[in-house]
């Protein structure tokens, strides 16, 4: 019997707490300098003055080995069969210097885990965080925006000629798209 | 899940997709059960059930039938023939044709579809997000009567492999059905515009998409999936016109009993004979993930009481993944439209090996074969991908004749007595190395896009492709809702240079009776009329008028876009001929500028950048309706 009074006592309590916080009237406001306050930024339109924008770094964005494995892993997650090598199908781009999404490492990383919404998978989950920062890295060299000493030099894709010989050994990797901004 | 890539399924999150779209797939359905009972005054006539016309080429062949006018279904009949007995416009007059009035549909996408002409309206279906418009044709200008805006998943367009076409709609019983890309039957009411019904068919995270047009047939709506290039699992489902109750479903693999394969199946060939062979001719469980969508055109015979629709490729694409003859892919099925019941199957190409999907149209004839005089058969007049025209018996399914009408290397032949297509043992793709100069490329001597056929001439009227390609065979993961091919292909232009045709074909004597080179492929739909002028598209954007006899062109016409939409004529409410047809290039052929592709990748799209790399400096997208008309 006590011990029912002593639950529901408890769960009056709850309650009221919920009310509480419903009724609240905060006089601290959360601090003025937030994670998002210098944010990685999709646009250059920003209201008002011009804050400057922070640059994402990717862990591997330098890294030559953790590049090759993104290719690697571009292909068996099947990024491939829906921008090829670069040039797109079913969805964009990712050679040119056109991005709806932005090129920062961050933005790339964010559209790899939640998606897109005109038919680009949300990878989230289903990915290992440490994969999706290597394909990020590759990804970025297909645009050139990679550092050129960890650039991958030779693709193994299929290339645009007749035959092996040919043609005079290391064809371009077509040329380089201008850096957005 | 697992923590490497180099897992093959993940069960895991298919489950949960399922599950979900399940969930959403029934809400859907439930909101879409509720029907109207809206009845419409002045309704126009049904479509003209008229048995298969009959070949030029046959002695007493009676005169052609009245044409009403109409165009209820993209292939104008169901022995689509496409095929207009109007004759206002002619050889003698085409030449002074002008445009009429012109709507624009604000998409930028792809444009192959139909419009149809129902009493004094048309109706256009445009791209995704597949928006319903109808104009007022006895008005000047055909203004907009309504439209009808169904909700599409827009992450839909992440499955659509070649563009987010819209391949039409059709008219039956005061009702337009058609598909969406997402998966989708609906039913407009053609008077008032309202809904009908709608009912989820397929799934978008299984890889499945809707891009065909539904023939009716006796009440039933027959829709096929898309989605060969993800592991998807091909069917034909016939839906209630009525209700929007599924009322049967053909699987193109696995057991017997879900292709609907029972004691009334008879195919004319022995390799065909068996018990579930779309389990046994691949390896275990591939079948689940083998393709065989249907994403083309059905025919139907009202006296045999047959439908006819092809089957789509086998995936992935890779054949070294699916050893064995993957049936019942890449073949044409007879079936009953009642019970969706398989009577006869062929198969143009066992274990393919090139992305030959057989879904092309089935033009039904009554032919008397050079060689067999006075002797007429009930055929079906196919020309396939595989690069050969083939004449079947459309009652038993035997190959009677198959003649190739581009330059083909991926074979060597038919063979008439077994019916199996010859191999050519070195063009066979696969792992660990590349193939070069296959030919026909990917798409085929010629894709989707519908012939005509003139019981005048006795002539068929093929756009087509005149494409090669190189392949290399790749791994292939499968992960649900992603692509499933294992192949890297770059294709260009075949022998001569132009990368399409298109000809006039005498399927009687199975060769070609004169051809019009094209730059590009000739990606649109054709049109003949008892005017003996036919018309076509290029993508570059003209429109075109030959004779019909001759091939000499005698109009044409520079739309906005390029054209890959498919040409109708019809009789306006004020007594006179017109001629409609969709610009607005893409597709498959043309995503290089609908969807802003980078020509320096050859293997984007699945290889067809390579080949199109000039496009972009001949047309730009946006989708436009032209109607001519004389002055
Ligand atoms: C099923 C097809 C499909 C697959 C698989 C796929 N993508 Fe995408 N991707 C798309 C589509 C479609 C878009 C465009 C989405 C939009 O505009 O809303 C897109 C957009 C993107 C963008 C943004 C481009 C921009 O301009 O901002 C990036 C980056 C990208 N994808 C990378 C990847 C990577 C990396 C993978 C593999 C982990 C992948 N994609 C797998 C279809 C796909």
């Amino acid at each position: 019997m006590r011990r029912l009074a002593t639950g529901l006592c408890a769960l009056a309590l709850t309650f009221a707490a919920l009310a509480c916080e419903r009724e609240e009237r905060r006089f601290q406001t959360l601090p003025a300098k937030s994670a998002r306050a210098q944010p990685v930024r999709l646009t250059t339109l920003q209201p008002g003055q011009s804050l400057p924008a922070r640059s994402g770094h990717g862990p591997y964005d330098e890294n030559a080995w953790a590049i090759s494995e993104g290719e690697r892993l571009f292909n068996q997650y099947n990024c491939s069969g829906c921008h090829f090598h670069g040039g797109g199908g079913i969805g964009p781009p990712l050679m040119d210097a056109k991005w709806i999404y932005g090129s920062d490492p961050q933005n790339i990383y964010d559209t790899i885990v939640e998606g897109r919404p005109n038919g680009m998978p949300s990878y989230g989950g289903h990915v290992p965080d440490d994969q999706i920062w290597k394909i990020e890295a590759y990804v970025r060299t297909l645009s050139g925006l990679a550092p050129k000493a960890a650039e991958p030099d030779r693709s193994d894709q299929m290339e645009a000629r007749r035959s092996e010989q040919a043609t005079s050994p290391a064809a371009p990797r077509g040329q380089k798209a201008e850096h957005p901004q | 899940m697992r923590d490497t890539a180099s897992g093959h399924r993940w069960e895991g999150s298919e489950q949960f997709y399922r599950g979900a779209i399940l969930a959403l797939g029934l809400a859907l359905g439930l909101a879409g059960c509720r029907t109207r009972a809206s009845k419409e005054d002045g309704k126009p006539a049904a479509p003209a059930r008229s048995a298969a016309l009959a070949g030029a080429r046959v002695a007493g062949q009676p005169p052609a039938q009245q044409d009403d006018g109409q165009w209820l279904m993209p292939a104008k009949d169901y022995a689509s023939t496409r095929y207009s007995a109007l004759a206002q416009i002619n050889t003698a007059n085409v030449a002074q044709l002008k445009p009429a009035w012109t709507f624009s549909t604000g998409n930028v996408r792809g444009h192959e579809g139909a419009p149809l002409v129902v009493g004094s309206t048309m109706y256009v279906v445009t791209p995704f997000p597949n928006i319903l418009y109808a104009l007022d044709l006895t008005q000047p200008g055909a203004p907009l009567k309504w439209k009808y805006e169904p909700p599409v998943l827009p992450a839909a367009q992440g499955v659509a492999c070649c563009d987010v076409v819209n391949r039409g709609a059709a008219y039956d019983d005061g009702k337009i059905y058609y598909n969406t890309l997402d998966g989708q039957t609906v039913a407009v009411d053609a008077a008032a515009g309202g809904e009908v019904w709608r009912t989820m068919v397929a799934d978008i995270n299984k890889g499945e998409s809707i891009t065909m047009a539904p023939l009716v047939v006796k009440g039933k709506v027959l829709v096929g999936n898309s989605g060969g290039e993800f592991g998807v699992r091909g069917w034909l489902t016939a839906l209630d016109s009525g209700s929007g109750r599924i009322a049967w479903r053909a699987y193109s693999t696995g057991p017997d009993k879900d292709v609907l394969i029972g004691p009334r199946f008879k195919p004319f060939y022995p390799q065909d004979r068996g018990k579930d062979l779309g389990v046994s001719t691949w390896p275990p469980d591939a079948w689940k993930i083998g393709g065989g969508t249907m994403w083309g055109w059905i025919s139907y015979d009202p006296e045999l009481n047959l439908i006819y629709h092809g089957t789509a490729n086998p995936g992935p694409w890779n054949p070294d993944i699916r050893p064995g003859d993957n049936k019942w892919t890449a073949g044409i099925f007879a079936r009953d439209p009642d019970t969706g019941e398989a009577r006869w199957f062929y198969q143009w190409s066992p274990h393919d090996l090139y992305d030959y999907d057989g879904i092309n149209e089935n033009v039904l004839l009554d032919l008397e074969l050079q060689g067999q005089h006075g002797q007429r058969r009930k055929v079906l007049v196919r020309p396939e991908r595989n690069g050969y025209v083939y004449v079947l018996d459309r009652v038993t399914g035997e190959v009677l004749s198959a003649n190739p009408f581009v330059h083909v290397t991926s074979s060597r032949g038919v063979d008439l007595k077994t019916g199996r297509l010859i191999e050519a043992p070195d063009k066979k793709t696969g792992f660990g190395h590349i193939v070069r100069d296959v030919c026909p490329a990917a798409p085929g001597a010629k894709d989707w896009q519908p012939s005509a056929f003139s019981p005048r001439t006795g002539l068929l009227y093929m756009p087509h492709n005149n494409l090669c390609m190189d392949e290399e065979g790749v791994e292939a993961n499968y992960i649900a809702g992603t692509p499933f091919v294992g192949a890297n292909v770059r294709m260009y232009a075949g022998p001569g240079g132009n990368r399409g045709a298109f000809t006039a074909w005498d399927p009687a004597a199975g060769r070609a009776v004169w051809s019009v080179p094209e730059p590009f492929p000739a990606w649109s739909g054709a049109l003949v009329t008892a005017g003996d002028v036919v018309f076509y598209g290029t993508m570059e954007g003209w429109f075109k008028a030959l004779d019909a006899h001759t091939g000499k062109e005698l109009w044409k016409f520079k739309t906005g876009s390029g054209i890959i939409g498919q040409p109708i004529t019809y009789k306006g409410p004020d007594g006179k001929q017109y001629v409609a047809i969709f610009s607005g290039v893409g597709g498959w052929s043309g995503a290089i500028v609908a969807a802003g592709l980078d020509p320096r990748d050859g293997t984007a799209a699945l290889g067809f950048v390579n080949a199109m790399k000039d496009l972009p400096q001949k047309t730009t997208p946006g989708g436009m309706l032209y109607v001519f008309a004389l002055p």
